[in-house]
């Protein structure tokens, strides 16, 4: 399902700005990062996905729907949004209520509901948390109980909102292996982050935002290897992007495979 | 004598059913910046809450061993007392920020309001404060319109106003941009230099080897390594106990099984990885 959004501009009822003229389009099954500054407007934006937040002026559709002329509650069914920070959506009683919570509300039938859930819990590996308050859980698992309870409602599009924030690594290597499951089951994916690393490593098209604008959009490496650009955003490239480029390798390094093809050659 | 010393602590909350915190004995120096990196679940927080006198005064739970500040005991202060010498930047900003206050300058000065500083002082401490995080611009805004990153900058700046002499932070640039997160850390470390004493948690290596005296691995509630950063972070003890390491670090691992990689010391920073892959 592909998002296309016109021309979108967004000011919040104090007259801030955030959002000055966005064009993109997305298409379906593309894995796509948002980065930017602090207060770039990167939320703003995606939460006009779901319809959270209406175009001041410009417009955004999910498919043939026009996010104006339907609820949150209608788009929900096409787009899941994982909030940045987990205790702001989690609200059920156990683990297993909460990722039900969705697709239940979807209105999915029993059994597909439960073939839903049962796949979102094996996934972010709480089979055994199941019956535990979520409250009663880590910070850590708590994302992986909303990231969970978004992908079992199985809509085309999902959102995630700096997933690794305050992750260690085995978690952050979890979260990757989710969002690969889901390119392989062709969802749409777009994750805002700041972890540039993390974004090299998994994502094919990186969009870049700067005071409510974009500034760069384009093929990972392509995007990443403009340094002097993005540090307009205030973002640095990727570790490995910029040791590529401090040995004076010629092409832009996203991976560790290609920066050690790269030295063996050199 | 150390600024702040731990001995032999162990702890565990209400409700955990095992020890959060075990055997941990630890030294630091006035003016220290020490960072303490470790999985999830490796007891970083509480030892944050220990330090900050949360651990047990507030959460309750049953503790062992000492901790002391300046020489004092937390175990015979109050936690108002404990206080004045101890500020904690909470991991969650949202968790911070009094829900009192309409703007953030009004936010910041909160805590001097508590402690009665005159209005003249209190406004050049507040306005100092901001200048130097880079929220200037953010004066007049509810802190709850911020985005996340300016929310965690707002929640490092009302700690640094009370100017405490053992300044604790728990993940504090988690959801900075990347030049904030620099520019943290730069503060930070000028507070280090000005004889602040800092513990700060962090999962970004890069700048932990850049910027901190000493680094600390928890893991299962005690000390898994500790000792310089460019020692602790290449050790291999992190990557076999699932802590993260550096991009060259890793990479530099990989070069030296290819024959690509010929120095004894593997690198943390882009220097030492530049200078390594050069020879």
């Amino acid at each position: 399902m592909k998002i296309i959004i016109n021309n979108l501009h967004f000011t919040y009822p104090t007259g801030l700005e955030a959002l000055k003229g966005i064009s993109l389009t997305i298409n379906p099954g593309e894995q796509v990062a948002i980065v930017g500054q602090n207060g770039a407007g990167k939320t703003t934006l995606v939460r006009h996905f779901n319809g959270l937040l209406k175009p001041t002026s410009g417009a955004i559709s999910i498919g043939e729907w026009e996010t104006t002329k339907y609820s949150t509650a209608k788009l929900a069914s096409r787009v899941g949004y994982v909030f940045q920070n987990p205790d702001e959506q989690l609200f059920s009683r156990d683990v297993l209520a909460e990722v039900s919570f969705g697709p239940r509300n979807l209105g999915y039938e029993k059994s597909k509901a439960d073939e839903l859930v049962k796949r979102a819990m094996a996934l972010t590996e709480l089979n055994d948390k199941a019956e535990t308050n979520p409250y009663d859980l880590s910070p850590t698992w708590r994302k992986m109980v909303a990231l969970a309870s978004i992908i079992a409602m199985d809509t085309p599009i999902i959102i995630f909102d700096e997933p690794t924030t305050g992750q260690d690594a085995v978690n952050v290597a979890r979260i990757a292996n989710v969002i690969a499951e889901l390119k392989r089951e062709g969802r749409t994916v777009v994750t805002i982050t700041h972890d540039i690393d993390f974004c090299a490593e998994n994502f094919e098209r990186i969009i870049a935002l700067a005071k409510g604008q974009v500034l760069l959009d384009g093929l990972a490496r392509d995007v990443l290897g403009q340094g002097e650009i993005l540090a307009q955003t205030y973002v640095e490239p990727p570790q490995l992007t910029r040791l590529g480029k401090r040995l004076g390798l010629k092409e832009t390094i996203t991976k560790q495979d290609q920066f050690l093809n790269a030295i063996a050659r050199d | 004598m150390a600024f702040v010393i731990l001995k032999d602590l162990a702890y565990q909350y209400p409700s955990s059913t095992g020890l959060v915190l075990e055997n941990i004995s630890l030294q630091i120096q006035e003016g220290e910046f020490v960072s303490i990196i470790g999985p999830n679940g490796a007891g970083k927080s509480t030892l944050c809450y220990a330090l900050a006198g949360f651990v047990p005064h507030f959460f309750k739970g049953e503790i062992s061993g000492e901790v002391e500040v300046d020489g004092r005991k937390s175990s015979e202060s109050t936690l108002d007392e404990w206080a004045l010498n101890v500020g904690l930047a909470f991991q969650n900003p949202f968790n911070q920020i009094s829900g009192a206050k309409y703007t953030v300058f009004e936010e910041i000065a909160f805590g001097l309001e508590n402690i009665g500083v005159p209005r003249d002082e209190m406004k050049k401490r507040v306005e100092d404060a901001m200048s130097l995080t880079g929220i200037s611009d953010l004066a007049d805004r509810s802190p709850y319109s911020l985005s996340g990153g300016q929310q965690q900058r707002v929640a490092l700046t009302s700690i640094l106003v009370m100017r405490p002499r053992l300044l604790v932070l728990d993940e504090p640039t988690s959801q900075m941009d990347p030049v904030g997160t620099r520019e943290v850390f730069g503060v930070v470390r000028k507070m280090a230099e000005e004889g602040m004493t800092v513990v700060m948690v962090e999962h970004k290596v890069e700048w932990i080897a850049n910027f901190a005296d000493r680094v600390i691995a928890l893991k299962d509630g005690q000390i898994l390594i500790e000792g310089k950063p460019n020692e602790v972070l290449t050790s291999d003890l992190l990557i076999e106990n699932g802590f993260g390491i550096s991009r060259y670090t890793s990479a530099a691992r990989e070069a030296r099984k290819r024959g690509l990689w010929k120095k004894e010391k593997l690198p943390v920073t882009l220097d030492e990885a530049v200078e390594g892959f050069k020879s």
